[in-house]
This record gives C-alpha cells, structure tokens and sequence, in this order.
C-alpha cells in the first residue's frame, strides 16, 4: 500500500491542480491502466479545485493498494448546506471571480461522480467538508 | 497532424512550449469552462479558449491536450506561459475568433 499526503490552500488558485499531477504521475509509473489513471485525475483535479474555491485549507490523503484507490479529502471551511443540491449539474455557490476564470459552472461534483465508483461526502456547515472517493482498479 | 503543421496552415503565432510542436493532433474541443474541458476534452485534442491563466495549462496537461490556442490575440500571463514551457505544450495565438478557428480546423482535421 502506497499512502501520499498533499496540503491545499484555499484561494491558492496558481497551485490548484498540483497533488492531481503528483497523483498522475505515481499511477503512471505504477502502470495503472491510463483510462482509470484519467478517472481518477479528473475527480481529484476537480474535488482540489472545489477546496480552493470555497474552503479556507484542506488535506488530501491518498491510499494506492493493489485493487483499489481511495482518496479522501478533508477541509476546514464553510460545508454544504445542501449536498444533493450541489451535486446538481449547473447548481454553484462560486464567486463572480472564480467564475470569470472558468469555473464555477456546477459541473465539478458532477465530473466527480461520474468519475468514481464511489463517492461519500460529509458536510458540516461552518465546520468543513469531507469527500471521499473511491475507484477499484479490477473492476473498471 | 502534428501542432506545426496547423501553425503554419492556420498562420498561428507559437508564444510557447515550442518543444511540444511535434505533438500529434487527434481533433479538437472549443470551451471556456475548465469543468467542461476537463470532462470532455480527449486525449491529444487542441483545445481553443479565451482563457490566459496558469489554470489552464493545469487542466491540459492533466488531460494531455496537444496545444492550446488562444483566440483573438488574448495574450497568456506570464505564469500560464512559464508553465506552458514546463508542460511542453504549445501556447498558440490566432486574430480569429473560436467559431472561425474551430470551423476552419474541423475543416482540415476532417479532410
């Protein structure tokens, strides 16, 4: 089992993306088939955006066995009043900035999903938020 | 098709990442959303935007685009253009607007 640690700023727009390059690479090298690789980069890249944009600073942990990938990640910031809503493709709570650099379209936690086999999130307002994806490399 | 080969038939200016002008093109994806890209580009895919920050240099090379082409003449900040030379991929710049770019290389992606 192979475990990778990554810390996340909120507001820190010109890192955003950095541990999903990190992650990318290590799958790579571990040879992990490059359409789950793909998965996984698009959900990670999008939960690490979703950190940024709305929370003050989070943690990302990430566990590589043979069958399976989970990654979680924990933030302090302002939660989710209302999960099923913001999984709404098109629902967004982003500011008029984040939106001008192209995101904030309400499409994150809907790449996510559609992303991974499985995806839990906790949500605590005014505490934080914790996504956890999973992604099973023998069954894809 | 190779990214040189469209800069010289498309008359685009290369503004960085020149070591990625060999890239293979395998067609194209024309948005400004970076969720969008990030979902629907494929692999090797052009991809045309107005968009100038290091964001989007993110998301090509996690989705391993073969060359960004900014429309308009909108010029990369310098970040975007640091890590377009990183990534190797190319940062291209055209006076066109995406619905001429776009439908002049789905002309000649498709031919």
């Amino acid at each position: 089992m192979m475990k990778l640690d990554y810390k996340i700023e909120g507001g820190d727009f010109t890192n955003a993306g950095h541990a999903s390059s990190e992650v990318k690479k290590v799958l790579k090298k571990l040879n992990v088939d490059p359409k789950i690789t793909r998965r996984v980069v698009v959900s990670l890249y999008e939960a690490e955006v979703n950190v940024v944009a709305h929370a003050y600073r989070g943690e990302i942990f990430v566990e590589i066995s043979t069958n399976k990938i989970i990654i979680k990640l924990v933030d302090e910031g302002p939660g989710i009043h209302n999960v099923d809503q913001a999984m709404e493709e098109g629902y967004s709570t982003a500011s008029e900035e984040v939106r001008q650099m192209g995101f904030g379209a309400g499409m994150g936690l809907a790449n996510i999903n559609k992303n991974t086999d499985e995806l839990n999130i906790y949500s605590e307002v005014n505490k934080g938020t914790t996504v956890e994806m999973i992604t099973y490399l023998d069954k894809n | 098709m190779k990214v040189k080969d469209i800069v010289d038939k498309l008359n685009l200016e290369v503004l960085g990442g020149e070591t990625g002008l060999d890239n293979e093109i395998t067609g194209a994806y024309t948005s400004d959303l970076l969720s969008d890209v990030m979902g629907n580009i494929q692999d090797g895919n052009l991809w045309i935007t107005l968009q100038t920050h290091k964001n989007v240099m993110a998301v090509a090379s996690l989705r391993e685009a073969s060359a960004v082409i900014l429309v308009r003449k909108y010029q990369p900040e310098p970040d975007m253009l640091e890590k377009a030379n990183e990534e190797n991929i190319p940062i291209l710049a055209t006076e066109m607007g995406a619905f001429e770019i776009s439908g002049k290389l789905y002309q000649l992606l498709n031919n």
